[in-house]
């Protein structure tokens, strides 16, 4: 394991920029996750610090050294892909050894079988082994996936959506299983994701990355807690935070053009509040309901408790509880 | 109404329409099938069976087909064969019933070596030019790629005889006139555009994450395309390979023109051992169907692959 430095790092395929100036440092034993859309830029930051891409400008250190132009196999990185990661014509144990017995390790037959079986239990798929790798779930497939790059202890792990084509019992299972392994193996991992409850559950830091920028890194809390733009502001929290025009609201600070309002940072009561709104519908969920409000000709997501037995008609006020502030352009703005 | 009958048909096709498309598919089969049985039948009868009119389908098998395409016979008068001592196997024996007696070999078997050499050598070379061509227009940004292929292509829009001429003068100025190696080349450089084109389709349906995977996992691009690249190409491999060694096999105006003495594959001599006194068809029907085993038993070796080979990209996962 190791650290690993980004530094001004941009790339561009023909006319779209890819990646802008992108500087990150990933630390000996973290887990960072980069969060954002499809087609943000995330999947070629890890392609280039794996080698598979060649950056147009920056460099990219591992433990120390330069290795901005070395070839894939000389990084010492592991790769877990979101699909294709397994070898059809091979058999699960073959997969998992594929990287062992590359021929710049030379290791010797016995390691690459007792090595392959320890991880095989870590990943419970140790009786899959002798499978072809086609004959398995989704879900041992991507154990699989992850087991071929476990099986090596590499500078550091890329992970590129590994959870993303599994379904959502499946999906909640891995994550706890590759954080807890994370966390026994001190694995330094990059995971690239734009689901926000893996980012959230398993990173250390988060870096949230939009349209080739990174514009922010820091840990779960503060992303959460601290947004510093509208952006980012949307990418975590369920339901989606509240944008809204600053003008509906009395007393926001000068300057400021949006509002932000999570549901957290909104009360509901019967009446009394700042300002009215119309349920529009109810989304029963169980143990909490998805509330969707009408506010002004606004669409306003909250959760409520199902208990509070709100219905489409009712009329209902709001009030904010400390919400979050931004300017024209989106940028934070101090309460 | 419409909608749901279509859809019952596209699901599970009825008794009567499998029926009908089994009978279809076994007519067809005994169509292309009868000129072949009726060249393996000629090769077991005997020269006046073989010309006999109305043709003979219920004859006495004999062998002296096979005999008169592997040896060279000369007339000799019945005197001087009752002084011989008694005849050197079933051929000897054949010929001597016909006032004949076997002079040496044919040279059908070193015509037939000829065009296994010539027709695997340059299968071999046009798959493994092709193969690699192929991984290199579907992986790297070749300049001008799509020209080049364009270009790689059209050197199948004209009959390849149209070249004989300039490809005569230039074989007899270089040396390779009636050799193995020019026939090689030839060969191969006919058949490299189409197996780049089909193998292209094949490695373009191949994801690059698993080189990449295996470029990462301490491999070079090159061990990446043996490990990863080649098993998972083996199907479109084989069907090229096939359509390539079918081409060589059969080629018969370049081997004509090109060929005599020393290089001579089997086309172009099958015809010529129609014999003087009395055309010889078992000779020739025995030297056909000899002919026809290496491709058959190469095609059924590969069938599987071949058939998906056709079929590949024909249906989506």
């Amino acid at each position: 394991m190791a650290e690993v430095e980004i530094k001004a790092v941009s790339k561009a395929f023909g006319k779209t920029q890819a990646l802008s100036d992108l500087s990150l440092t990933i630390g000996d034993g973290e887990f960072v996750a980069l969060l954002g859309p499809t087609g943000a830029g995330k999947t070629t930051a890890l392609r280039l610090i794996a080698g598979l891409e060649q950056p147009d400008s920056g460099s990219i250190r591992i433990d120390g050294r330069d290795v901005t132009g070395d070839a894939p196999a000389d990084r010492d990185v592991a790769f877990v892909f979101q699909q294709y990661s397994l070898y059809p014509h091979l058999t699960v144990f073959e997969n998992m050894a594929f990287a062992l017995r590359a021929p710049t390790r030379r290791m010797p037959e016995a390691d690459i079988r007792a090595k392959v079986q320890e991880v095989a239990r870590l990943l419970h798929i140790e009786t899959k082994l002798d499978n072809k790798a086609t004959q398995l779930s989704g879900g041992q497939m991507q154990r699989v996936a992850i087991g071929r790059a476990l099986v090596r202890s590499p500078s550091i792990y890329l992970m590129d959506e590994p959870l993303s084509s599994l379904d959502a019992k499946l999906r909640g299972e891995l994550r706890l299983e590759l954080k807890r392994i994370q966390v026994d193996l001190g694995a330094t991992i990059l995971y690239v994701t734009h689901d926000q409850t893996e980012a959230m559950t398993m990173a250390s830091r988060i870096g949230v990355i939009e349209g080739g920028r990174l514009m922010q890194i820091g840990t779960p809390r503060e992303i959460y807690e601290n947004p510093i733009n509208a952006h980012v502001a949307a990418r975590l929290g369920q339901p989606t935070i509240n944008l809204l025009p600053a003008a509906l609201f009395a007393g926001a600070p000068v300057g400021v053009e949006t509002i932000g309002a999570r549901t957290e940072h909104l009360t509901i009561a019967r009446g009394g509040g700042d300002i009215s709104a119309t349920v529009k519908r109810v989304e029963h969920l169980g143990d909490q309901s998805h509330l969707h409000l009408d506010l002004a000709g606004r669409p306003v997501v909250t959760l409520a408790d199902p208990e509070a037995g709100f219905g489409a008609g009712d009329v209902v006020s709001l009030r904010l509880n400390r919400p979050l502030f931004f300017d024209a352009k989106g940028w934070r703005v101090a309460a | 109404m419409t909608s749901a009958t279509t859809a019952h048909s596209v699901v599970e096709p009825s008794t009567t329409t499998r029926r009908f498309a089994g009978t279809l598919v076994v007519l067809y089969a005994i169509i292309t099938m009868i000129p072949l049985v009726w060249i393996m039948l000629t090769a077991f009868k005997s020269p006046d069976d073989a010309i006999s009119y109305p043709p003979k389908v219920m004859f006495k098998p004999s062998l002296e087909g096979f005999c008169n395409l592997f040896t060279t016979r000369s007339r000799q008068t019945p005197e001087f064969i009752r002084s011989l001592g008694p005849p050197q196997g079933l051929c000897d024996d054949i010929a001597r019933s016909r006032n004949m007696v076997v002079a040496g070999p044919s040279n059908y078997v070193p015509r037939f070596v000829n065009s296994l050499i010539i027709a695997f050598g340059s299968t071999v070379l046009a798959v493994a030019l092709g193969t690699l061509s192929a991984y290199g227009f579907s992986r790297f940004r070749v300049p001008l790629k799509d020209d080049l292929l364009f270009f790689i292509l059209s050197t199948r829009m004209m009959p390849p005889i149209a070249v004989a001429i300039p490809i005569y003068l230039m074989y007899r100025t270089i040396g390779l006139s009636d050799t193995r190696l020019g026939m090689i080349l030839l060969y191969t450089s006919v058949n490299v555009s189409l197996a780049v084109w089909l193998l292209k389709g094949f490695i373009d349906e191949i994801p690059r994450e698993y080189e990449e995977a295996a470029m990462i996992d301490g491999y070079t691009r090159f061990q990446a395309f043996v490990k990863v690249v080649l098993p998972q190409a083996t199907t479109g491999i084989a069907a090229t390979a096939i359509f390539c060694l079918i081409f060589a096999w059969n080629e018969y105006a370049f081997a004509v023109l090109l060929t005599s003495g020393n290089a001579q594959t089997a086309p172009p001599f099958i015809p010529i051992i129609i014999g003087e006194g009395g055309q010889d068809w078992p000779a020739v029907a025995a030297g056909t169907t000899l002919f026809l085993v290496p491709i058959v038993v190469f095609t059924v070796l590969l069938r599987k692959h071949l058939l998906r080979g056709i079929t590949f990209g024909a249906v989506r996962k």
